[in-house]
């Protein structure tokens, strides 16, 4: 690369930092003064780039830009004021998957708004030539993004040390009892925050458009990135959202200049990862306090009843006598998600560990087994045995970083990974077959009606989830358990706390591969789709409806789940939007914890 | 040789001091009370000597062994027993399981998947139990609990693995008079009996000047006194800090 080049791919990681920046400034200034973590902030940057891009068709690009940024302000008003001010009270859980509620219904909204298509912006008027620097040509427009970046951290500087309005954020933001004790007036205080974060978010994206079309999987793209961002920098400082953004925008800008696209992501997670391993908390961030407490109430674990289990295994063993094809095909989707729950409720239940990244390690699975099946050419049987290995090393490598962080954290840093994963398989076209994924992954003949694969898929399933509930019930597991009970009290008798959750980060992995492999095998094809966030988001949902302080909870979690799927997707064209009003209703009608 | 020997001990939270140049050793079968006023720098130092917080300087050894840099869960496999100033125990467990929580890390058990944990080790869990008179309450769930009875499983928690040390971060805040004596009844005996260095902090001055067999005064981080309970009454310098007169 010459020196020219490297300047141009250097202005160029300059101008990406800009937009990347001012998504995760709103993030991390919604986080600072509410402790939510707002994982709909990528589908606000995303619904910024639509209304950008429909309204510069009448008004012209200059001053489609503003006004897009104002509508999504005002869209983050009615979601403060409607939604989430409801539950700031609620466990730290629910409020993240009210949040990812905000996903899946502005996704579908976007769909039904826009349709499928990508959109292209306008170039901007004036600025649509280029400029030669150093002797190559460079986007006049991309100059103009340049400056946009330090010019909002300027603005946003100036607000919160200048001003009193400023200042009441940070009092917030340091000591929320406190700030509400000398008279700061909180809903106000809350409402405005987030609306400017909305606001940043949508003038992120809608200034964006010329640059790239507006599409809908760019929600979960910007909110991963921005994720990185936020962890890299630290969570709640401007400066260190502004520093990070650099770093990653200059990354993903040589990888892509040097003709390694493909390797962007898995460079960001090296970088990711080295900053973590030396400063946890970010750059610039500093811990969060409750994370070294005595420890919060947590209800016992009550054995469940294994005469109605017993009894049910039985009962699921003689279906297939009279039930259809179509039952069977169900009842196998239903097992395989009741494990997938079981692998994710050991992080989540006993673990203490929310994890809103484990489809990974399902897709791992699958990905892996329908690899060595049709590219290696190993017998299904030994693919289907071999695959839960990969994703419980997969598990390993990620888990690791995540057990160095606790709570918020660690949930974004579990997503990050997952929307990393997802990448991979997405971009990787030569080994995964990119957004086609893989076809043709059937299993042995042996297993190939119906009814064999059912009872394959009974057997594993239930003695999989067997395994994992001894495991709860050993020493390993009560360890674990003690873990999340009182960090404190853990490791003042010996027990180190990490080494526990890392061990069952592993352990959850190989459980949530072998679904995966069996989910390969059922279809015979494999998609991006099966290690995608909402796939991640599914499984919590399952857990939490079934109740995440029982063992056999998760379980008819991901039978009515599963079910429920099916038929909304059959019935209802926007089905997954119909899935996050259901999450909205019940989090808002129970804001203390729905499923107990 | 000390069962513990500090020399030196240093730390500092931002501008702050919270302990300064501290030094003190505690024998084995010894009671030791660390006391102070408030923000002295009691709890800094003992998150200091079981590896919560690392030292800025000085030098932490037990029985001779330098524990600088090591985390809380390898101090206590030297043996180091702690209870909090506010109570830490696991709430989703009993009682009982709580005790052999403690039992499985000492026999080093934490990485077994075999039988479950609630049948390993019962009667000896039962027998430390029994020896901090919680024996009837065993099948308890710990999060039903009374805040005297939360202390004392504590104590039996931190008996789980024959501690040298033990570090009591005032054991008797929340609990009635004579609840108070009888638990420090137990663990003055307890030091006698098992050889256990046993340092407590403690604001009851009744509790700490009828069972500590010697006194160390903190005052703004550093050690103002040190010595037997009636040198440690008479001395002006003590009288001055908590009297507020010369």
């Amino acid at each position: 690369m010459s020196g020219s080049a490297v300047l141009l791919q250097f202005l160029n990681g300059l101008a990406g930092a800009s937009s990347l920046f001012l998504v995760a400034a709103g993030l991390s200034l919604i986080f600072g003064v509410s402790r939510i973590v707002n994982f709909a902030h990528g589908s606000l940057y995303m619904l910024g780039m639509y209304l950008a891009v429909s309204l510069s068709g009448t008004l012209g690009f200059w001053l489609s830009v503003p006004l897009a940024a104002a509508l999504v302000a005002a869209a983050g008003l009615v979601i403060e004021t409607t939604l989430l001010r409801r539950i700031y009270k609620a466990p730290e859980l629910l409020q993240l998957l009210a949040t990812f509620a905000l996903v899946l219904i502005i996704r579908d909204a976007a769909l039904w708004a826009w349709g499928p298509e990508d959109r292209l912006g306008p170039r901007a008027p004036g600025l649509a030539g280029a400029v030669a620097i150093a002797g190559r040509q460079f986007p006049q427009y991309d100059l103009l993004l340049i400056c946009l970046g330090p010019a909002v951290f300027i603005a946003l500087y100036l607000l919160l040390s200048r001003t009193r309005w400023g200042t009441r954020v940070r009092a917030a933001s340091q000591d929320r009892e406190m700030a509400a004790a000398l008279g700061v007036n909180e809903r106000r205080l809350f409402t405005a925050v987030f609306a400017l974060g909305a606001l940043l978010a949508g003038f992120g994206g809608a200034s964006a458009i010329p640059r790239e079309p507006a599409s809908l999987q760019i929600d979960l793209a910007v909110m991963s990135d921005a994720f990185v961002v936020v962890v890299v920098g630290g969570l709640g400082s401007i400066p260190g959202a502004f520093l990070a953004a650099l770093l990653i925008g200059e990354v993903k800008a040589f990888c892509i200049g040097l003709g390694y696209s493909e390797l962007t992501l898995a460079i960001e997670f090296i970088v990711m990862a080295v900053v973590l391993v030396f400063r946890p908390w970010g750059l610039l961030g500093r811990p969060l306090a409750e994370t070294r407490g005595p420890g919060t109430l947590q209800p016992p674990l009550p054995a469940p009843s294994f005469l109605l289990l017993g009894g049910l295994a039985v009962l699921l063993a003689i279906v297939p006598v009279f039930a259809g094809p179509y039952t069977i095909v169900l009842l196998t989707d239903i097992l395989v998600f009741a494990l997938f729950a079981a692998s994710l409720h050991l992080l989540m239940g006993p673990g203490g560990m929310p994890s809103f990244g484990h489809a990974a390690y399902f897709g791992l699975g699958a990905y892996t087994a329908g690899l060595l099946l049709l590219r290696a050419h190993l017998p299904m049987e030994l693919s289907l045995a071999l695959a839960p290995l990969a994703a419980a090393l997969g598990a390993l490598v990620f888990g690791w970083f995540c057990v160095q962080l606790s709570g918020v954290y660690l949930a974004m840093l579990t997503l990050a990974f997952a929307q990393i994963a997802w990448s991979v398989a997405f971009q990787w076209d030569r080994l995964t077959g990119g957004s086609n994924g893989l076809i043709g992954v059937w299993p042995a003949p042996w297993l190939s009606s119906k009814q064999a694969y059912y009872y394959l898929t009974l057997v594993l399933c239930l003695g999989a989830v067997a395994l994992l509930w001894r495991l709860i019930d050993s020493p390993f597991g009560y360890a674990l358990r003690a873990g999340r009970d009182s960090p404190l009290r853990a490791a003042a008798i010996g027990i180190d706390v990490r080494a526990q959750q890392w061990a069952a980060f592993g352990i959850a992995g190989l459980f949530a591969g072998v679904a995966g492999a069996l989910y390969a095998f059922s279809k015979g094809s494999i998609s991006p789709e099966t290690l995608s966030v909402p796939r991640s988001v599914d499984g919590l949902v399952m857990v939490l409806l079934g109740g995440v302080q029982t063992l056999s909870g998760p379980l008819w979690g991901a039978a009515l789940f599963t079910w429920l799927e099916d038929s909304l997707s059959r019935g209802v064209e926007y089905w997954r939007a119909a899935i996050g009003a259901v999450i909205l209703v019940l989090v808002i009608a129970f804001p203390r914890g729905i499923f107990k | 040789m000390s069962a513990l020997e500090v020399r030196g001990l240093s730390k500092a939270y931002g501008g702050v001091q919270a302990v300064r140049d501290v030094s003190f050793s505690v024998d084995a079968g010894e009671v030791v009370a660390l006391i102070g006023p408030n923000g002295a720098g009691k709890t800094t130092c003992f998150n200091l000597l079981n590896g919560q917080l690392r030292p800025d300087s000085g030098e932490i050894a037990l029985a001779g062994r330098s524990v600088v840099g090591l985390r809380p869960h390898q101090v206590w496999r030297l043996g180091v027993g702690r209870t909090f100033q506010v109570t830490a125990t696991f709430s989703s467990m009993t009682v009982r399981e709580n005790v052999q929580v403690a039992l499985l890390s000492h026999h080093r058990k934490l990485f077994s998947l075999g039988k479950p944990a609630g049948r390993f080790q019962v009667e000896e869990a039962d027998a430390l139990l029994a020896r901090v008179g919680m024996q009837q309450q065993a099948a308890r769930p710990c999060a039903v609990l009374a805040y005297g009875d939360l202390k004392r499983v504590e104590l039996a928690v931190a008996l789980a693995n024959r501690p040298r040390l033990l570090l009591m971060d005032e054991p008797t805040a929340g609990m009635a008079s004579d609840e108070r004596q009888a638990l420090m009844q137990l663990a003055a005996a307890l030091a006698r009996s098992e050889r256990i260095a046993v340092l407590f902090t403690e604001h009851d001055m009744e509790v700490v000047f009828n069972f500590a067999s010697r006194i160390i005064v903190l005052h703004g981080g550093e050690v103002i006194a040190a010595g037997a309970p009636d040198e440690v009454r008479a001395n002006p310098r003590v009288r001055e800090v908590y009297l507020g007169n010369a």
